[in-house]
């Protein structure tokens, strides 16, 4: 897909780095948990076990794992709720997360959040947000208190298409770029909101053109391609990092499923679901992984089955897991001082 | 002691806090430059610079929500939303974020804010001229505190602003020229605490905000008919301290609330639901509740004049309640 350029943005040189056997097998790994995990995740529905929304990542994996490939440890990641892929991709149990989604008190937000309000702060990840565009600010002002502690730090903030037509969007972005703040903002144009096209809710379809409001740097790129995504968070988070304010990518990917259980998906068609997976970012991956010779299939199959393992694991967890207790209803509401 | 004014006992509450505490900042509309569109910040951000002063744009949903990153990132953020009625702009932010975050998260965040926003009024008709205390007293996970006096306001903004939790500060326009009895002694007042300002024995008077004023105005001249007013100022809305008002009800068996919002599902309803429920058999009579007539504000003076419950109105209901 076409790599485009924001208005008043340098010519960005796209690092078209020496993709490692290293790097790629953590890649293609965390994509294929992610995958896995939602498809469990998924099954569990199916069996009544898991409740309310369920938003899968399947088909826009390459966007958090890239993302986050590129991003240091102790920067802050804030996200929408279709959030499964972030945690993972960060590192955190995927038992953690499946017990989150069964409501169990071993969950990541203790069974109060679900699906949708993941958080581990300890990863600095603040959490997964349900209404749509809310969180932005928060991750404007999360970037406030690293610019205000002079930390070397940035804040990423991660939210889709239908987003980018939201008041908070546009009064939250613009005190970013007023205060030139350390933030990165990732767009997930997966085509859709819930089942609304691009087309049909924003007058401006390429989502990066967006940027020029703040007058901010921004770049499109295929969300799809893990290695791409990794390139490009890299260069403008180092950009963020180094006091060029905030920086705007618009990755353009595809959502397999349904918005959330339970979507009739009339908005389009099965053979267009079908297109999209010819671009399909795990297989890309593979391939590419395959032809350079950075891994075997044998490699790949092993990895594989590993994950399946560890998903086990998580599923045995959930569903052992404790709910929590009644008294833990009134717990948390307010900080006792 | 000095006479201070309600704003200039704000001012020094921030002031203080700010020299305390490398953390606090302050942010939003015309808050550093301009001085305050109330004046309440005049001279901060001379004194403070534009790193803890902050003017920001008109978008009070992303003043609020950068005030709740800010303070989950470890920041003491005071946003002040210019007055109550913008805060409805911001309310997705206060609501769904402020409130919501430290139990959505199973208590892994949290996020010190304090908000101040003035309520009030003053022939600015029907958009600017509203106070929604009880919407935001209605939420589970935030604090409403609302001060009538500028000792309380000082002392309660100064707590506020140390406190863990986010704190909905609510002043009054039509209180910040009005002075009190400040005392040069650093202190601090707690949150959740009801205040007893005028002891008496016929009859409760539950109040807060600029009704306070009213009331104690109110009170004196039923003195002179022998009629002797208990008068408690709630300064806390949420959480509630009913424990004087109950104290107090015990004794006079007679209540009144008096508010400056729509009584319709206000402080008052709240209120009088608790004591009706819990001290039913100590009540002679039905709580009565004064409070903002239920249209719209008009901009007309003589037709603003009409909208709330004067002294001549608060004495003649609790004469008629000794009838
Ligand atoms: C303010 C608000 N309005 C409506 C909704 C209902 N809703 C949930 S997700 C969604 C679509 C969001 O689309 P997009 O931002 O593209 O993210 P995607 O789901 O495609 O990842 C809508 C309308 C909501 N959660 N919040
Ligand atoms: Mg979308």
């Amino acid at each position: 897909m076409a790599a485009g350029l924001g208005v008043n943005v340098p010519e960005s040189e796209k690092t078209k780095s020496g993709l490692t056997a290293v790097e790629a097998l953590d890649w293609f790994k965390k994509m294929s948990l992610i995958r896995r995990f939602e498809e469990r995740a998924e099954e569990a529905y199916g069996q009544g076990k898991i409740g309310g929304f369920l938003h899968l990542y399947i088909g826009e994996e390459a966007i958090a794992v890239g993302a986050l490939a590129a991003l240091h440890e102790d920067d802050d990641v804030v996200t929408h709720y279709r959030d499964h892929g972030y945690v993972l991709a960060r590192g955190v149990d995927p038992k953690r997360v499946m017990a989150e989604l069964y409501g169990k008190s071993t969950g990541l937000s203790k069974g109060k959040g679900g699906s949708m309000h993941m958080a581990d702060l300890k990863r600095r990840l603040w959490g997964g947000y349900a209404v749509v565009g809310g969180h932005i600010p928060l991750a404007v002002g999360l970037a406030l208190a690293v610019q205000y502690n002079k930390e070397p730090r940035i804040v990423a903030c991660f939210f889709g298409d239908g987003a980018t037509n939201t008041g908070a969007f546009y009064t939250g972005l613009n005190i970013a770029a007023v205060w030139k703040l350390p933030l990165v903002v990732i767009v997930e144009n997966n085509h859709y909101g819930m089942g609304t096209a691009v087309a049909r809710s924003s007058a401006l379809t390429d989502l990066y053109k967006k940027a020029c409001v703040f007058n901010m740097p921004a770049l499109q790129i295929d969300g799809n391609d893990v290695v791409e995504v990794r390139d490009a968070v890299r260069e403008v988070a180092d950009r963020a990092r180094s006091g060029g304010g905030p920086q705007f990518i618009e990755a353009v990917t595809y959502r397999y499923r349904g918005h959330s259980m339970g979507d009739p998906q009339r908005y389009r068609t099965k053979a267009e679901v079908e297109a999209a997976k010819g671009s399909d970012p795990i297989m890309r991956c593979q391939q590419r992984m395959l032809s350079r010779g950075l891994a075997t299939e044998a490699d790949l199959k092993q990895i594989v089955s590993q994950i399946e393992v560890e998903l086990d694991e998580a599923v045995r967890f959930a569903e052992t897991s404790p709910l929590p207790e009644p008294r833990d209803l009134y717990a948390d509401v307010l900080i006792a001082e | 002691m000095a006479q201070k004014s309600y704003r200039d006992a704000i001012r020094e509450a921030l002031r203080e806090e700010m020299h305390r505490d490398e953390r606090v900042l302050i942010l939003g509309e015309e808050v550093g430059v301009w001085g305050g569109t109330y004046a309440v910040t005049r001279g901060l951000h001379q004194e403070f610079g534009d790193r803890r002063v902050k003017d920001t744009p008109i978008a009070e949903s992303a003043i609020v929500g950068t005030a709740v990153g800010a303070a989950m990132g470890g920041l003491r953020p005071v946003a002040e939303v210019m007055t109550i009625n913008f805060t409805l702009v911001a309310m997705d932010q206060i609501v769904n974020n402020a409130a919501k975050i430290h139990y959505m998260f199973g208590g892994q965040a949290k996020v010190p804010l304090v908000i101040r926003t003035p309520a009030g009024w003053g022939q600015l008709a029907a958009t600017h001229s509203q106070t929604f205390e009880a919407w935001f007293a209605s939420l589970p996970g935030l604090i409403v505190v609302m001060p009538a006096t500028p000792y309380d306001a000082k002392g309660l903004l100064k707590t506020a602003i140390r406190s863990e939790n986010p704190v909905m500060f609510i002043e009054h326009a039509r209180l910040y020229g009005v002075r009190g009895e400040v005392t040069d002694e650093e202190y601090i007042l707690p949150i959740g605490v009801s205040d007893l300002k005028r002891a008496g024995q016929n009859i409760t008077i539950v109040t807060y905000s600029r009704m306070l004023h009213v009331a104690l105005t109110a009170a004196e001249q039923l003195s002179q008919d022998g009629i002797e007013c208990e008068v408690i100022d709630l300064r806390t809305l949420r959480p509630l301290d009913m424990a004087p008002v109950y104290e107090s009800v015990k004794k006079t068996h007679r209540m009144v609330v008096l508010e400056e919002d729509w009584v319709t599902c206000g402080m008052g309803a709240e209120i009088a639901a608790r004591v009706s429920h819990d001290l039913f058999d100590e009540l002679d009579m039905p709580v009565e509740r004064l409070g903002q007539v239920e249209v719209p504000m008009p901009y007309a003076k003589n037709l603003e004049a009409l909208m709330f419950p004067t002294q001549e109105q608060v004495v003649g209901k609790i004469k008629g309640m000794f009838a």
